[in-house]
């Protein structure tokens, strides 16, 4: 739907393996942040909409 | 198909004297043409109303859910497979139900039609898979091929799954049409176009809910997008809401649509509603091998948990 690879990602992680947690919360973040802030799904601020409309 | 209509009417007098149903839900003829409207009947005066040819693209089983009454209900293919969804949903129960099948040639794009008159049409009939449109001053007939209704144009399967009685002879079922090219090239798309592509299909929606409203499997007692404790999504035009309730909506018809056309026959502003149910339908059928409304004893795939069920996704 438009949504970059990469950006949902899913994971099985049972509550005794903590290090995987770790593990798996570090690459997520790695990941996200190279792909930079969601332009997608989000509402445009009522400035930026009003300024398009005028 | 409209010889059919004897049969139907003299099946569903019968089904009504002779008190096996309490009411029959068919059709017949809307205030505008191509638009045949659903019809409740409850004694042989009504029935004789009753009409079949091919605008009778609405999908009855949409009238189902929660009814209490013995019903007969009038089933094209795709309808059936909706009444198949209801029941395994517990929405009706079969032994309420007498379904009166009737194999289905097709139904036609009343909008593919009226967009190629500028003048208003005032009498679509027709005859031997040729239709002919009349209205002020110019009459025209077409291939009834021609003017299909997209979901009409690659169904494979026309006949219905279960009934009790049949309006007709089944017809033969249409071989090696191609059903997913419109979604194979959606994911063929970058994740940029993609965004852009349904931001441009999404452009005239007005939110009206017409599409939801005339589709089967949409029968919450309350909507996601009506819940006002907690708001899930803002009632607003604004394309992420808008976005956000068809998205949404389609998850929820995930494993369970029939691809019947009835929401987008139901739009007043013409858009292609289906492009968001059919990837997933087109999943189902890959990963699942699951066809919606096939059957009555296998569990549809996000209500069962298999071993084998593909996790290629999860790490
Ligand atoms: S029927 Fe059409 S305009 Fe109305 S909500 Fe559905 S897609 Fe939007
Ligand atoms: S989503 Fe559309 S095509 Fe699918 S069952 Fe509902 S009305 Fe029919």
């Amino acid at each position: 739907m438009g949504i970059e690879p990469g950006r949902i990602q899913f994971s099985w992680i049972s509550s005794a393996e903590s290090t995987k947690f770790v593990q798996v919360v570090n690459e997520v973040t790695k990941t996200i942040k190279a792909l930079g802030p969601n332009k997608n799904f989000v509402k445009r601020p009522v400035a930026e909409t009003v300024s398009k409309v005028a | 198909m409209l010889e059919y209509i004897d049969k139907i009417k003299e099946i569903s007098t019968r089904l009504l004297t002779e008190k096996k149903v309490d009411i029959i839900i068919g059709f017949r003829k809307g205030t505008l043409p191509m638009s045949n409207e659903p019809c409740f009947a409850k004694n042989a005066e009504d029935i004789k109303s009753f009409v079949w040819d091919s605008n009778c693209g609405i999908n009855l089983a949409n009238y189902l859910p929660n009814r209490k009454e013995k019903i007969g209900i009038i089933a094209k293919g795709c309808d059936s497979r909706n009444i198949v969804t209801h029941i395994i949903e517990n929405k009706i129960k079969r032994d309420q139900l007498v379904i009166i099948g009737v194999p289905c040639k097709g139904m036609i794009d009343r909008k593919k039609i009226s967009d190629m008159f500028e003048k208003e049409i005032t009498e679509v009939t027709e005859k031997q898979g040729k239709i002919t449109v009349k209205g002020n001053g110019v009459e025209k007939t077409i291939e009834k091929s021609k003017v299909l209704q997209e979901n009409c144009a690659i169904c494979i399967h026309r006949n219905p799954v279960i009934y009790d009685e049949l309006a007709a002879e089944k017809v033969e079922e249409q071989k090696n049409v191609d059903r997913y090219e419109d979604v194979r090239k959606v994911e063929a798309m970058t994740p940029e176009d993609k965004w852009k592509y349904f931001d441009n299909l999404l452009e005239n929606c007005i939110r009206c809910y017409a599409c939801r409203n005339a589709c089967p499997l949409c029968y919450c007692p309350t909507c996601f997008v009506d819940e006002a404790k907690p708001q899930w999504v803002g009632k607003s035009q604004d394309p992420t809401d808008t976005r956000t309730f068809h998205f949404l909506r389609a998850f929820h018809c995930a494993g369970r649509c029939t691809d019947c056309g009835a929401c987008v026959r139901a739009c007043p502003m013409g858009i292609n509603v289906r492009a968001f149910t059919k990837k997933l339908e087109k999943d189902c059928f890959e990963l699942f091998n699951w066809e919606a409304g096939l059957s009555m004893d296998e569990r549809p795939p996000l209500d069962t948990f298999k071993p084998t069920d593909p996790d290629e996704f999860i790490k």
